[in-house]
């Protein structure tokens, strides 16, 4: 179906090519996964199967890409739009019109389908993917999940052979992601449509796939089944990482298999207490953050509802819940920045006195409680990174030269070497990777020297080194004793990073404790290793690895 | 075939997208959006013709009726009012400046009021500001105006009436970029909007300056690039669904479209102009009309030809629309060969002031734009976006 042939891609302003001398097969009807760290070709793979690259990127592609039949030297992306269908991360992006109906009749009219021919098909997939109660709502109107499976339908009321998606699920959370992934499963196995999809977020979708195509890097590619290629992969989720450690044969890729081949597992650690998911000290102490009754309401409808919550020094608060939950509204009204129709929120501002962040001016604010919202590129508006640098320093109220102190009150270029060390200074920073760029503002916001550091959303968009990334800097400003929140919809980063969670529903708190409480007792939400010990305790694969490797260590007889 | 199969399914989904109109007989559909646009020109043209208060009225009246009884719940559907307020403008506007500069008074004419006269400079003799007001001069501005304040309501119709995301649809293929142009920046706009409130809102968390030059560009700057992206993914993805594919025109058939669209343009804003002016030269009305026309669907069909594209459900042309554009096109044939009245009657005398009579012929002929109202299917309901789930989204998107 999809024929690489020996395929080079040189962008033109690179030094090394994206691609190096690629072959690659991929036969009909197979769900081949992507898989590989950002930055190492994924979308330029991905792009070159509808001619996209180069015909629209530019660079230059030697050898031959050949998609049923058709060379993509000869035949830019339009006209192959009979045959591939493109979904893209961000489905908002490539919406032409604005009701569902006409989205989907979209690429039928462009195509020139016949007016009977266009009716039925777009009646048809209205009921495959579930899109018949919303056909004629506007497409802003829909949530996440909804919009993606517009998306996924836009394209498939084409017949296409072909299925491209690029992280279609990485901008949505856990439910909207199962409803996204359960419509192209179906569509593989019903429609027999060959599937190419790149997911950073593999623990969702590794157990579907029929091949994984790994990019280690360097341009180069390797191809195989799935167990083969994650034995060696230099990126694996939770499973196959318990599956390497305990040297599980074949690997298991899904929850059931890993259950059955744990059943030895399990009874070896039976009996042991295991290390916790985060070394360090329980933060004791008097609370940083203090907020009572916390209610936001947007034109009368309550996002908000009352919440207490108090945030000591030294913990990682991980808050959870579905999209439109009221964390967000939260994070920005304990910032003070946001809208609070009710309640209070103290900061304690050092040597006995507090203050509350919304009735400060907003770099008396800043010095309290930092926030990294959920793009952070929306703070960053200069030519290169010590340009921001710099302003930043300027905007904490300290000179560019001034001699820097240790620990708290370093200058934003310290702060960013500790956090993440390699970022030059010259670097414009909308060439900076996801995780870079996010370091970039955390150093932005820590020169301000808060003490409370609320970030919104920072796993969206990461590969898994990125998030060990984050999980090192979260580590390093919880020891230096600040209270860090973090919103997410990534249980897995929670289990490794958070002290304690907070899970919120309709703005309400619905749950808060100690992380290994809270995110063992909903079965559903649990990390995948938690799923696979169940009912040991251990959330983690380094949990599982320390508990092997000293039996004796915190052992249960010890 | 298709245009029937089409209203069945219309009016399967829920039996709450039923207007409240109370026939059952029709099923609730959309007028074809050129059907309500001719119907609302033609309309605007027979009000050029007259200036008898009596007919004016009349006119707004089957305007109010006819937009009371056919028009949505869509957004564009609501601001009729904001013509109307518009057409009260127009009238104040007028009557307001004919009263303030004023244009003397003669004995026989009524006086009404007198305003403080303020001496202009010699230089500036011609205008006389204040002084004595007569009726005359007041009616007459207010008729003016209230003829005007008509063409703009029937402007308004057409738009409350016709959805105007369909009657893009309709434009002609040579003219489908422009469609799909204007349909993307109405999309866009909103993200936009959305974009400079996240990025403000943004500003605040680094404690920049919110005023100034530097403020200015820590919004811009990341609004602008995040536009920049949004269009690129935009054109990407439209690239990769088959956007602009096969297009044959050479470059010749594309000046050709383009000059004879030109052209067209020229004759149809002349024809226009003498059509609606009743003391241009004849030449200027009917033959440019008919020449720009005639160039103008030359042009599209020119320009069409390199067009392969198909609509998905486009709005059927049936009975409704030929009596809808019928009625008004009717009306405006009756006000303009002046059959079986007198023509005077449309422009009631001002000097001396004399009662408007009500002429049959004319009155009728409105009354039969009116009948669009009932002539035109009842509209189907709107599916209302349910309060939650847009709060929802406002979470979801930023």
């Amino acid at each position: 179906m999809i024929t690489f042939d020996q395929v080079t891609v040189h962008y033109d302003d690179a030094s090394r090519p994206a691609l190096r001398e690629v072959d690659l097969t991929v036969e009909e009807g197979e769900l081949c996964l992507v898989v590989g760290h950002t930055g190492v070709g994924k979308s330029t793979l991905l792009g070159a199967v509808n001619g996209l690259v180069p015909h629209f990127t530019g660079g230059t592609l030697y050898g031959r890409v050949i998609v049923d039949g058709r060379d993509t030297a000869h035949h830019p992306p339009r006209e192959l739009a009979d045959v591939v269908g493109v979904v893209g991360q961000d489905p908002i992006d490539g919406f032409v019109t604005d009701t569902v109906e006409e989205e989907l009749a979209y690429t039928l009219e462009q195509l020139a389908v016949p007016a009977p021919t266009m009716r039925k098909r777009v009646e048809e997939t209205l009921d495959l993917l579930g899109l018949a109660d919303l056909r004629h709502r506007a497409l802003h109107e829909l949530s996440g999940g909804q919009q993606q499976r517009v998306a996924i339908g836009s394209v498939l009321t084409a017949h296409p052979r072909v299925l491209v998606l690029d992280e279609p699920t990485s901008a949505l959370d856990p439910t909207a992601a199962e409803e996204v992934l359960a419509a192209v499963t179906r569509l593989v196995h019903d429609l027999g449509v060959t599937v190419l999809m790149a997911e950073h977020r593999l623990e969702r979708v590794v157990q579907y796939a029929d091949r994984v195509i790994h990019l280690p890097g360097g341009g180069q590619v390797v191809s195989g089944l799935p167990a083969d290629i994650l034995r060696t992969s230099s990126i694996a989720p939770p499973i196959v990482e318990l599956g390497r450690a305990a040297d599980w044969s074949p690997l298991p890729l899904s929850i059931r298999d890993a259950r059955r081949a744990a059943t030895g597992l399990r009874t070896r650690l039976t009996g042991r207490t295991p290390l916790p998911a985060r070394s360090g000290p329980a933060p004791e102490g008097p609370a940083l953050l203090t907020a009572r009754g916390v209610t936001v309401s947007y034109q009368g409808v309550p996002a908000v509802r009352g919440v207490d919550l108090a945030l000591r020094g030294g913990e990682v608060t991980a808050l959870m819940g579905r999209n439109g939950s009221g964390k967000s509204s939260l994070l920005w009204a304990l910032q003070g920045s946001g809208p609070r129709r009710a309640g209070s929120v103290t900061v304690d501002t050092g040597a006995g006195s507090t203050s509350d962040p919304h009735a400060v001016s907003a770099s008396d604010a800043r010095r309290m409680v930092g926030l990294v919202p959920q793009t952070p590129a929306d703070l960053l508006y200069l030519e290169s990174v010590r340009q921001e640098l710099d302003q930043a320093d300027s905007e904490s109220g300290r000179g560019g030269t001034a001699v820097p102190t240790v620990g708290l009150g370093d200058s934003a270029r310290a702060i960013l070497d500790r956090l993440a060390p390699g970022i030059d200074d010259s670097t414009h920073p909308r060439d900076l990777s996801e995780g870079q760029k996010l370091a970039l503002v955390l150093a932005v916001q820590l020169s301000a020297a808060p003490r409370v550091l609320l970030l919104d959303e920072p796993t969206r968009g990461l590969d898994y080194r990125a998030k060990n990334q984050l999980i090192g800097m979260v580590d390093a400003l919880a020891a230096e004793g600040r209270a860090v929140v973090i919103s997410t919809h990534d249980v897995e980063f929670v289990a490794r990073a958070a002290d304690r969670v907070v899970v919120m529903a309709e703005g309400d708190i619905v749950a808060d404790g100690p992380t290994t409480e809270v995110i063992v007792a909903s079965p559903a939400f649990a990390p995948q290793t938690a799923k696979i010990l169940a009912p040991l305790p251990y959330l983690t694969v380094e949990q599982v690895v320390s508990g092997l490797d000293h039996p004796s260590g915190t052992g249960a007889g010890a | 075939m298709t245009a029937v199969r089409r209203a069945a399914v219309e009016a399967t989904p829920s039996p709450s997208r039923q207007a409240p109109d109370g026939d059952g007989r029709r099923l609730p559909r959309a007028l074809h959006p050129l059907a309500w646009w001719i119907w609302a020109l033609a309309l605007a043209t027979a009000v050029s013709r007259t200036a008898n208060p009596l007919l004016l009225f009349l006119v707004l009246a089957v305007l109010g009726y006819v937009v009371t009884a056919r028009r949505t719940e869509a957004p564009w559907a609501r601001g009729f009012q904001y013509y109307l307020y518009m057409a009260l403008t127009v009238v104040t506007i007028r009557v307001v400046f004919r009263a303030v500069f004023a244009t003397g008074i003669t004995p026989r004419d009524h006086f009404l009021f007198s305003l403080p006269h303020i001496p202009t400079p010699d230089w500036y003799a011609g205008i006389r500001i204040g002084g004595p007001v007569s009726l005359e001069a007041i009616l007459s501005a207010a008729t003016d105006g209230l003829r005007l304040a008509c063409m703009l309501c029937c402007i308004g119709a057409a738009n409350t009436l016709a959805n105007p995301k369909r009657a893009l649809r309709v434009l002609p293929g040579a003219l489908y970029e422009l469609g799909v142009a204007v349909t993307v920046a109405i999309s866009v706009a909103p993200q936009l909007v959305q974009s400079v409130q996240r990025v403000s809102r943004a500003r605040r968390l680094r404690a920049g300056r919110n005023r100034g030059f530097a403020a200015l560009r820590g919004i811009v700057v990341p609004v602008l690039e995040d536009a920049l992206e949004r269009s690129l993914r935009l054109a990407a993805a439209m690239d990769s669904r088959g956007y602009g594919r096969a297009g044959t025109a050479t470059r010749r058939s594309r000046r050709l479209t383009g000059a004879l669209m030109l052209l067209g343009m020229c004759g149809l804003c002349a024809g226009a102009y003498g059509l609606l002016d009743a003391t241009a030269p004849r030449v200027l009305g009917l033959p440019a009309m008919t020449a720009g026309a005639v160039l103008c669907v030359t042009g599209l069909r020119v320009g069409g030809r390199r067009v392969t594209r198909t609509t998905y459900r486009p709005d059927p042309w049936k009975l409704p629309e030929w009596a809808v554009a019928g009625s008004g096109v009717l009306s405006a044939v009756l006000l303009f060969t002046g059959l079986g009245y007198d023509a005077a009657e449309l422009n009631p005398s001002i000097y001396p002031l004399t009662w408007p009579s009500l002429p049959l012929v004319p009155t009728a002929a409105i009354l039969l734009a009116g009948a669009a109202g009932f002539l035109s299917p009842p509209p189907t309901a709107p599916t209302a976006p349910r309060p939650a789930q847009r709060r929802t989204q406002k979470a979801d998107v930023t």
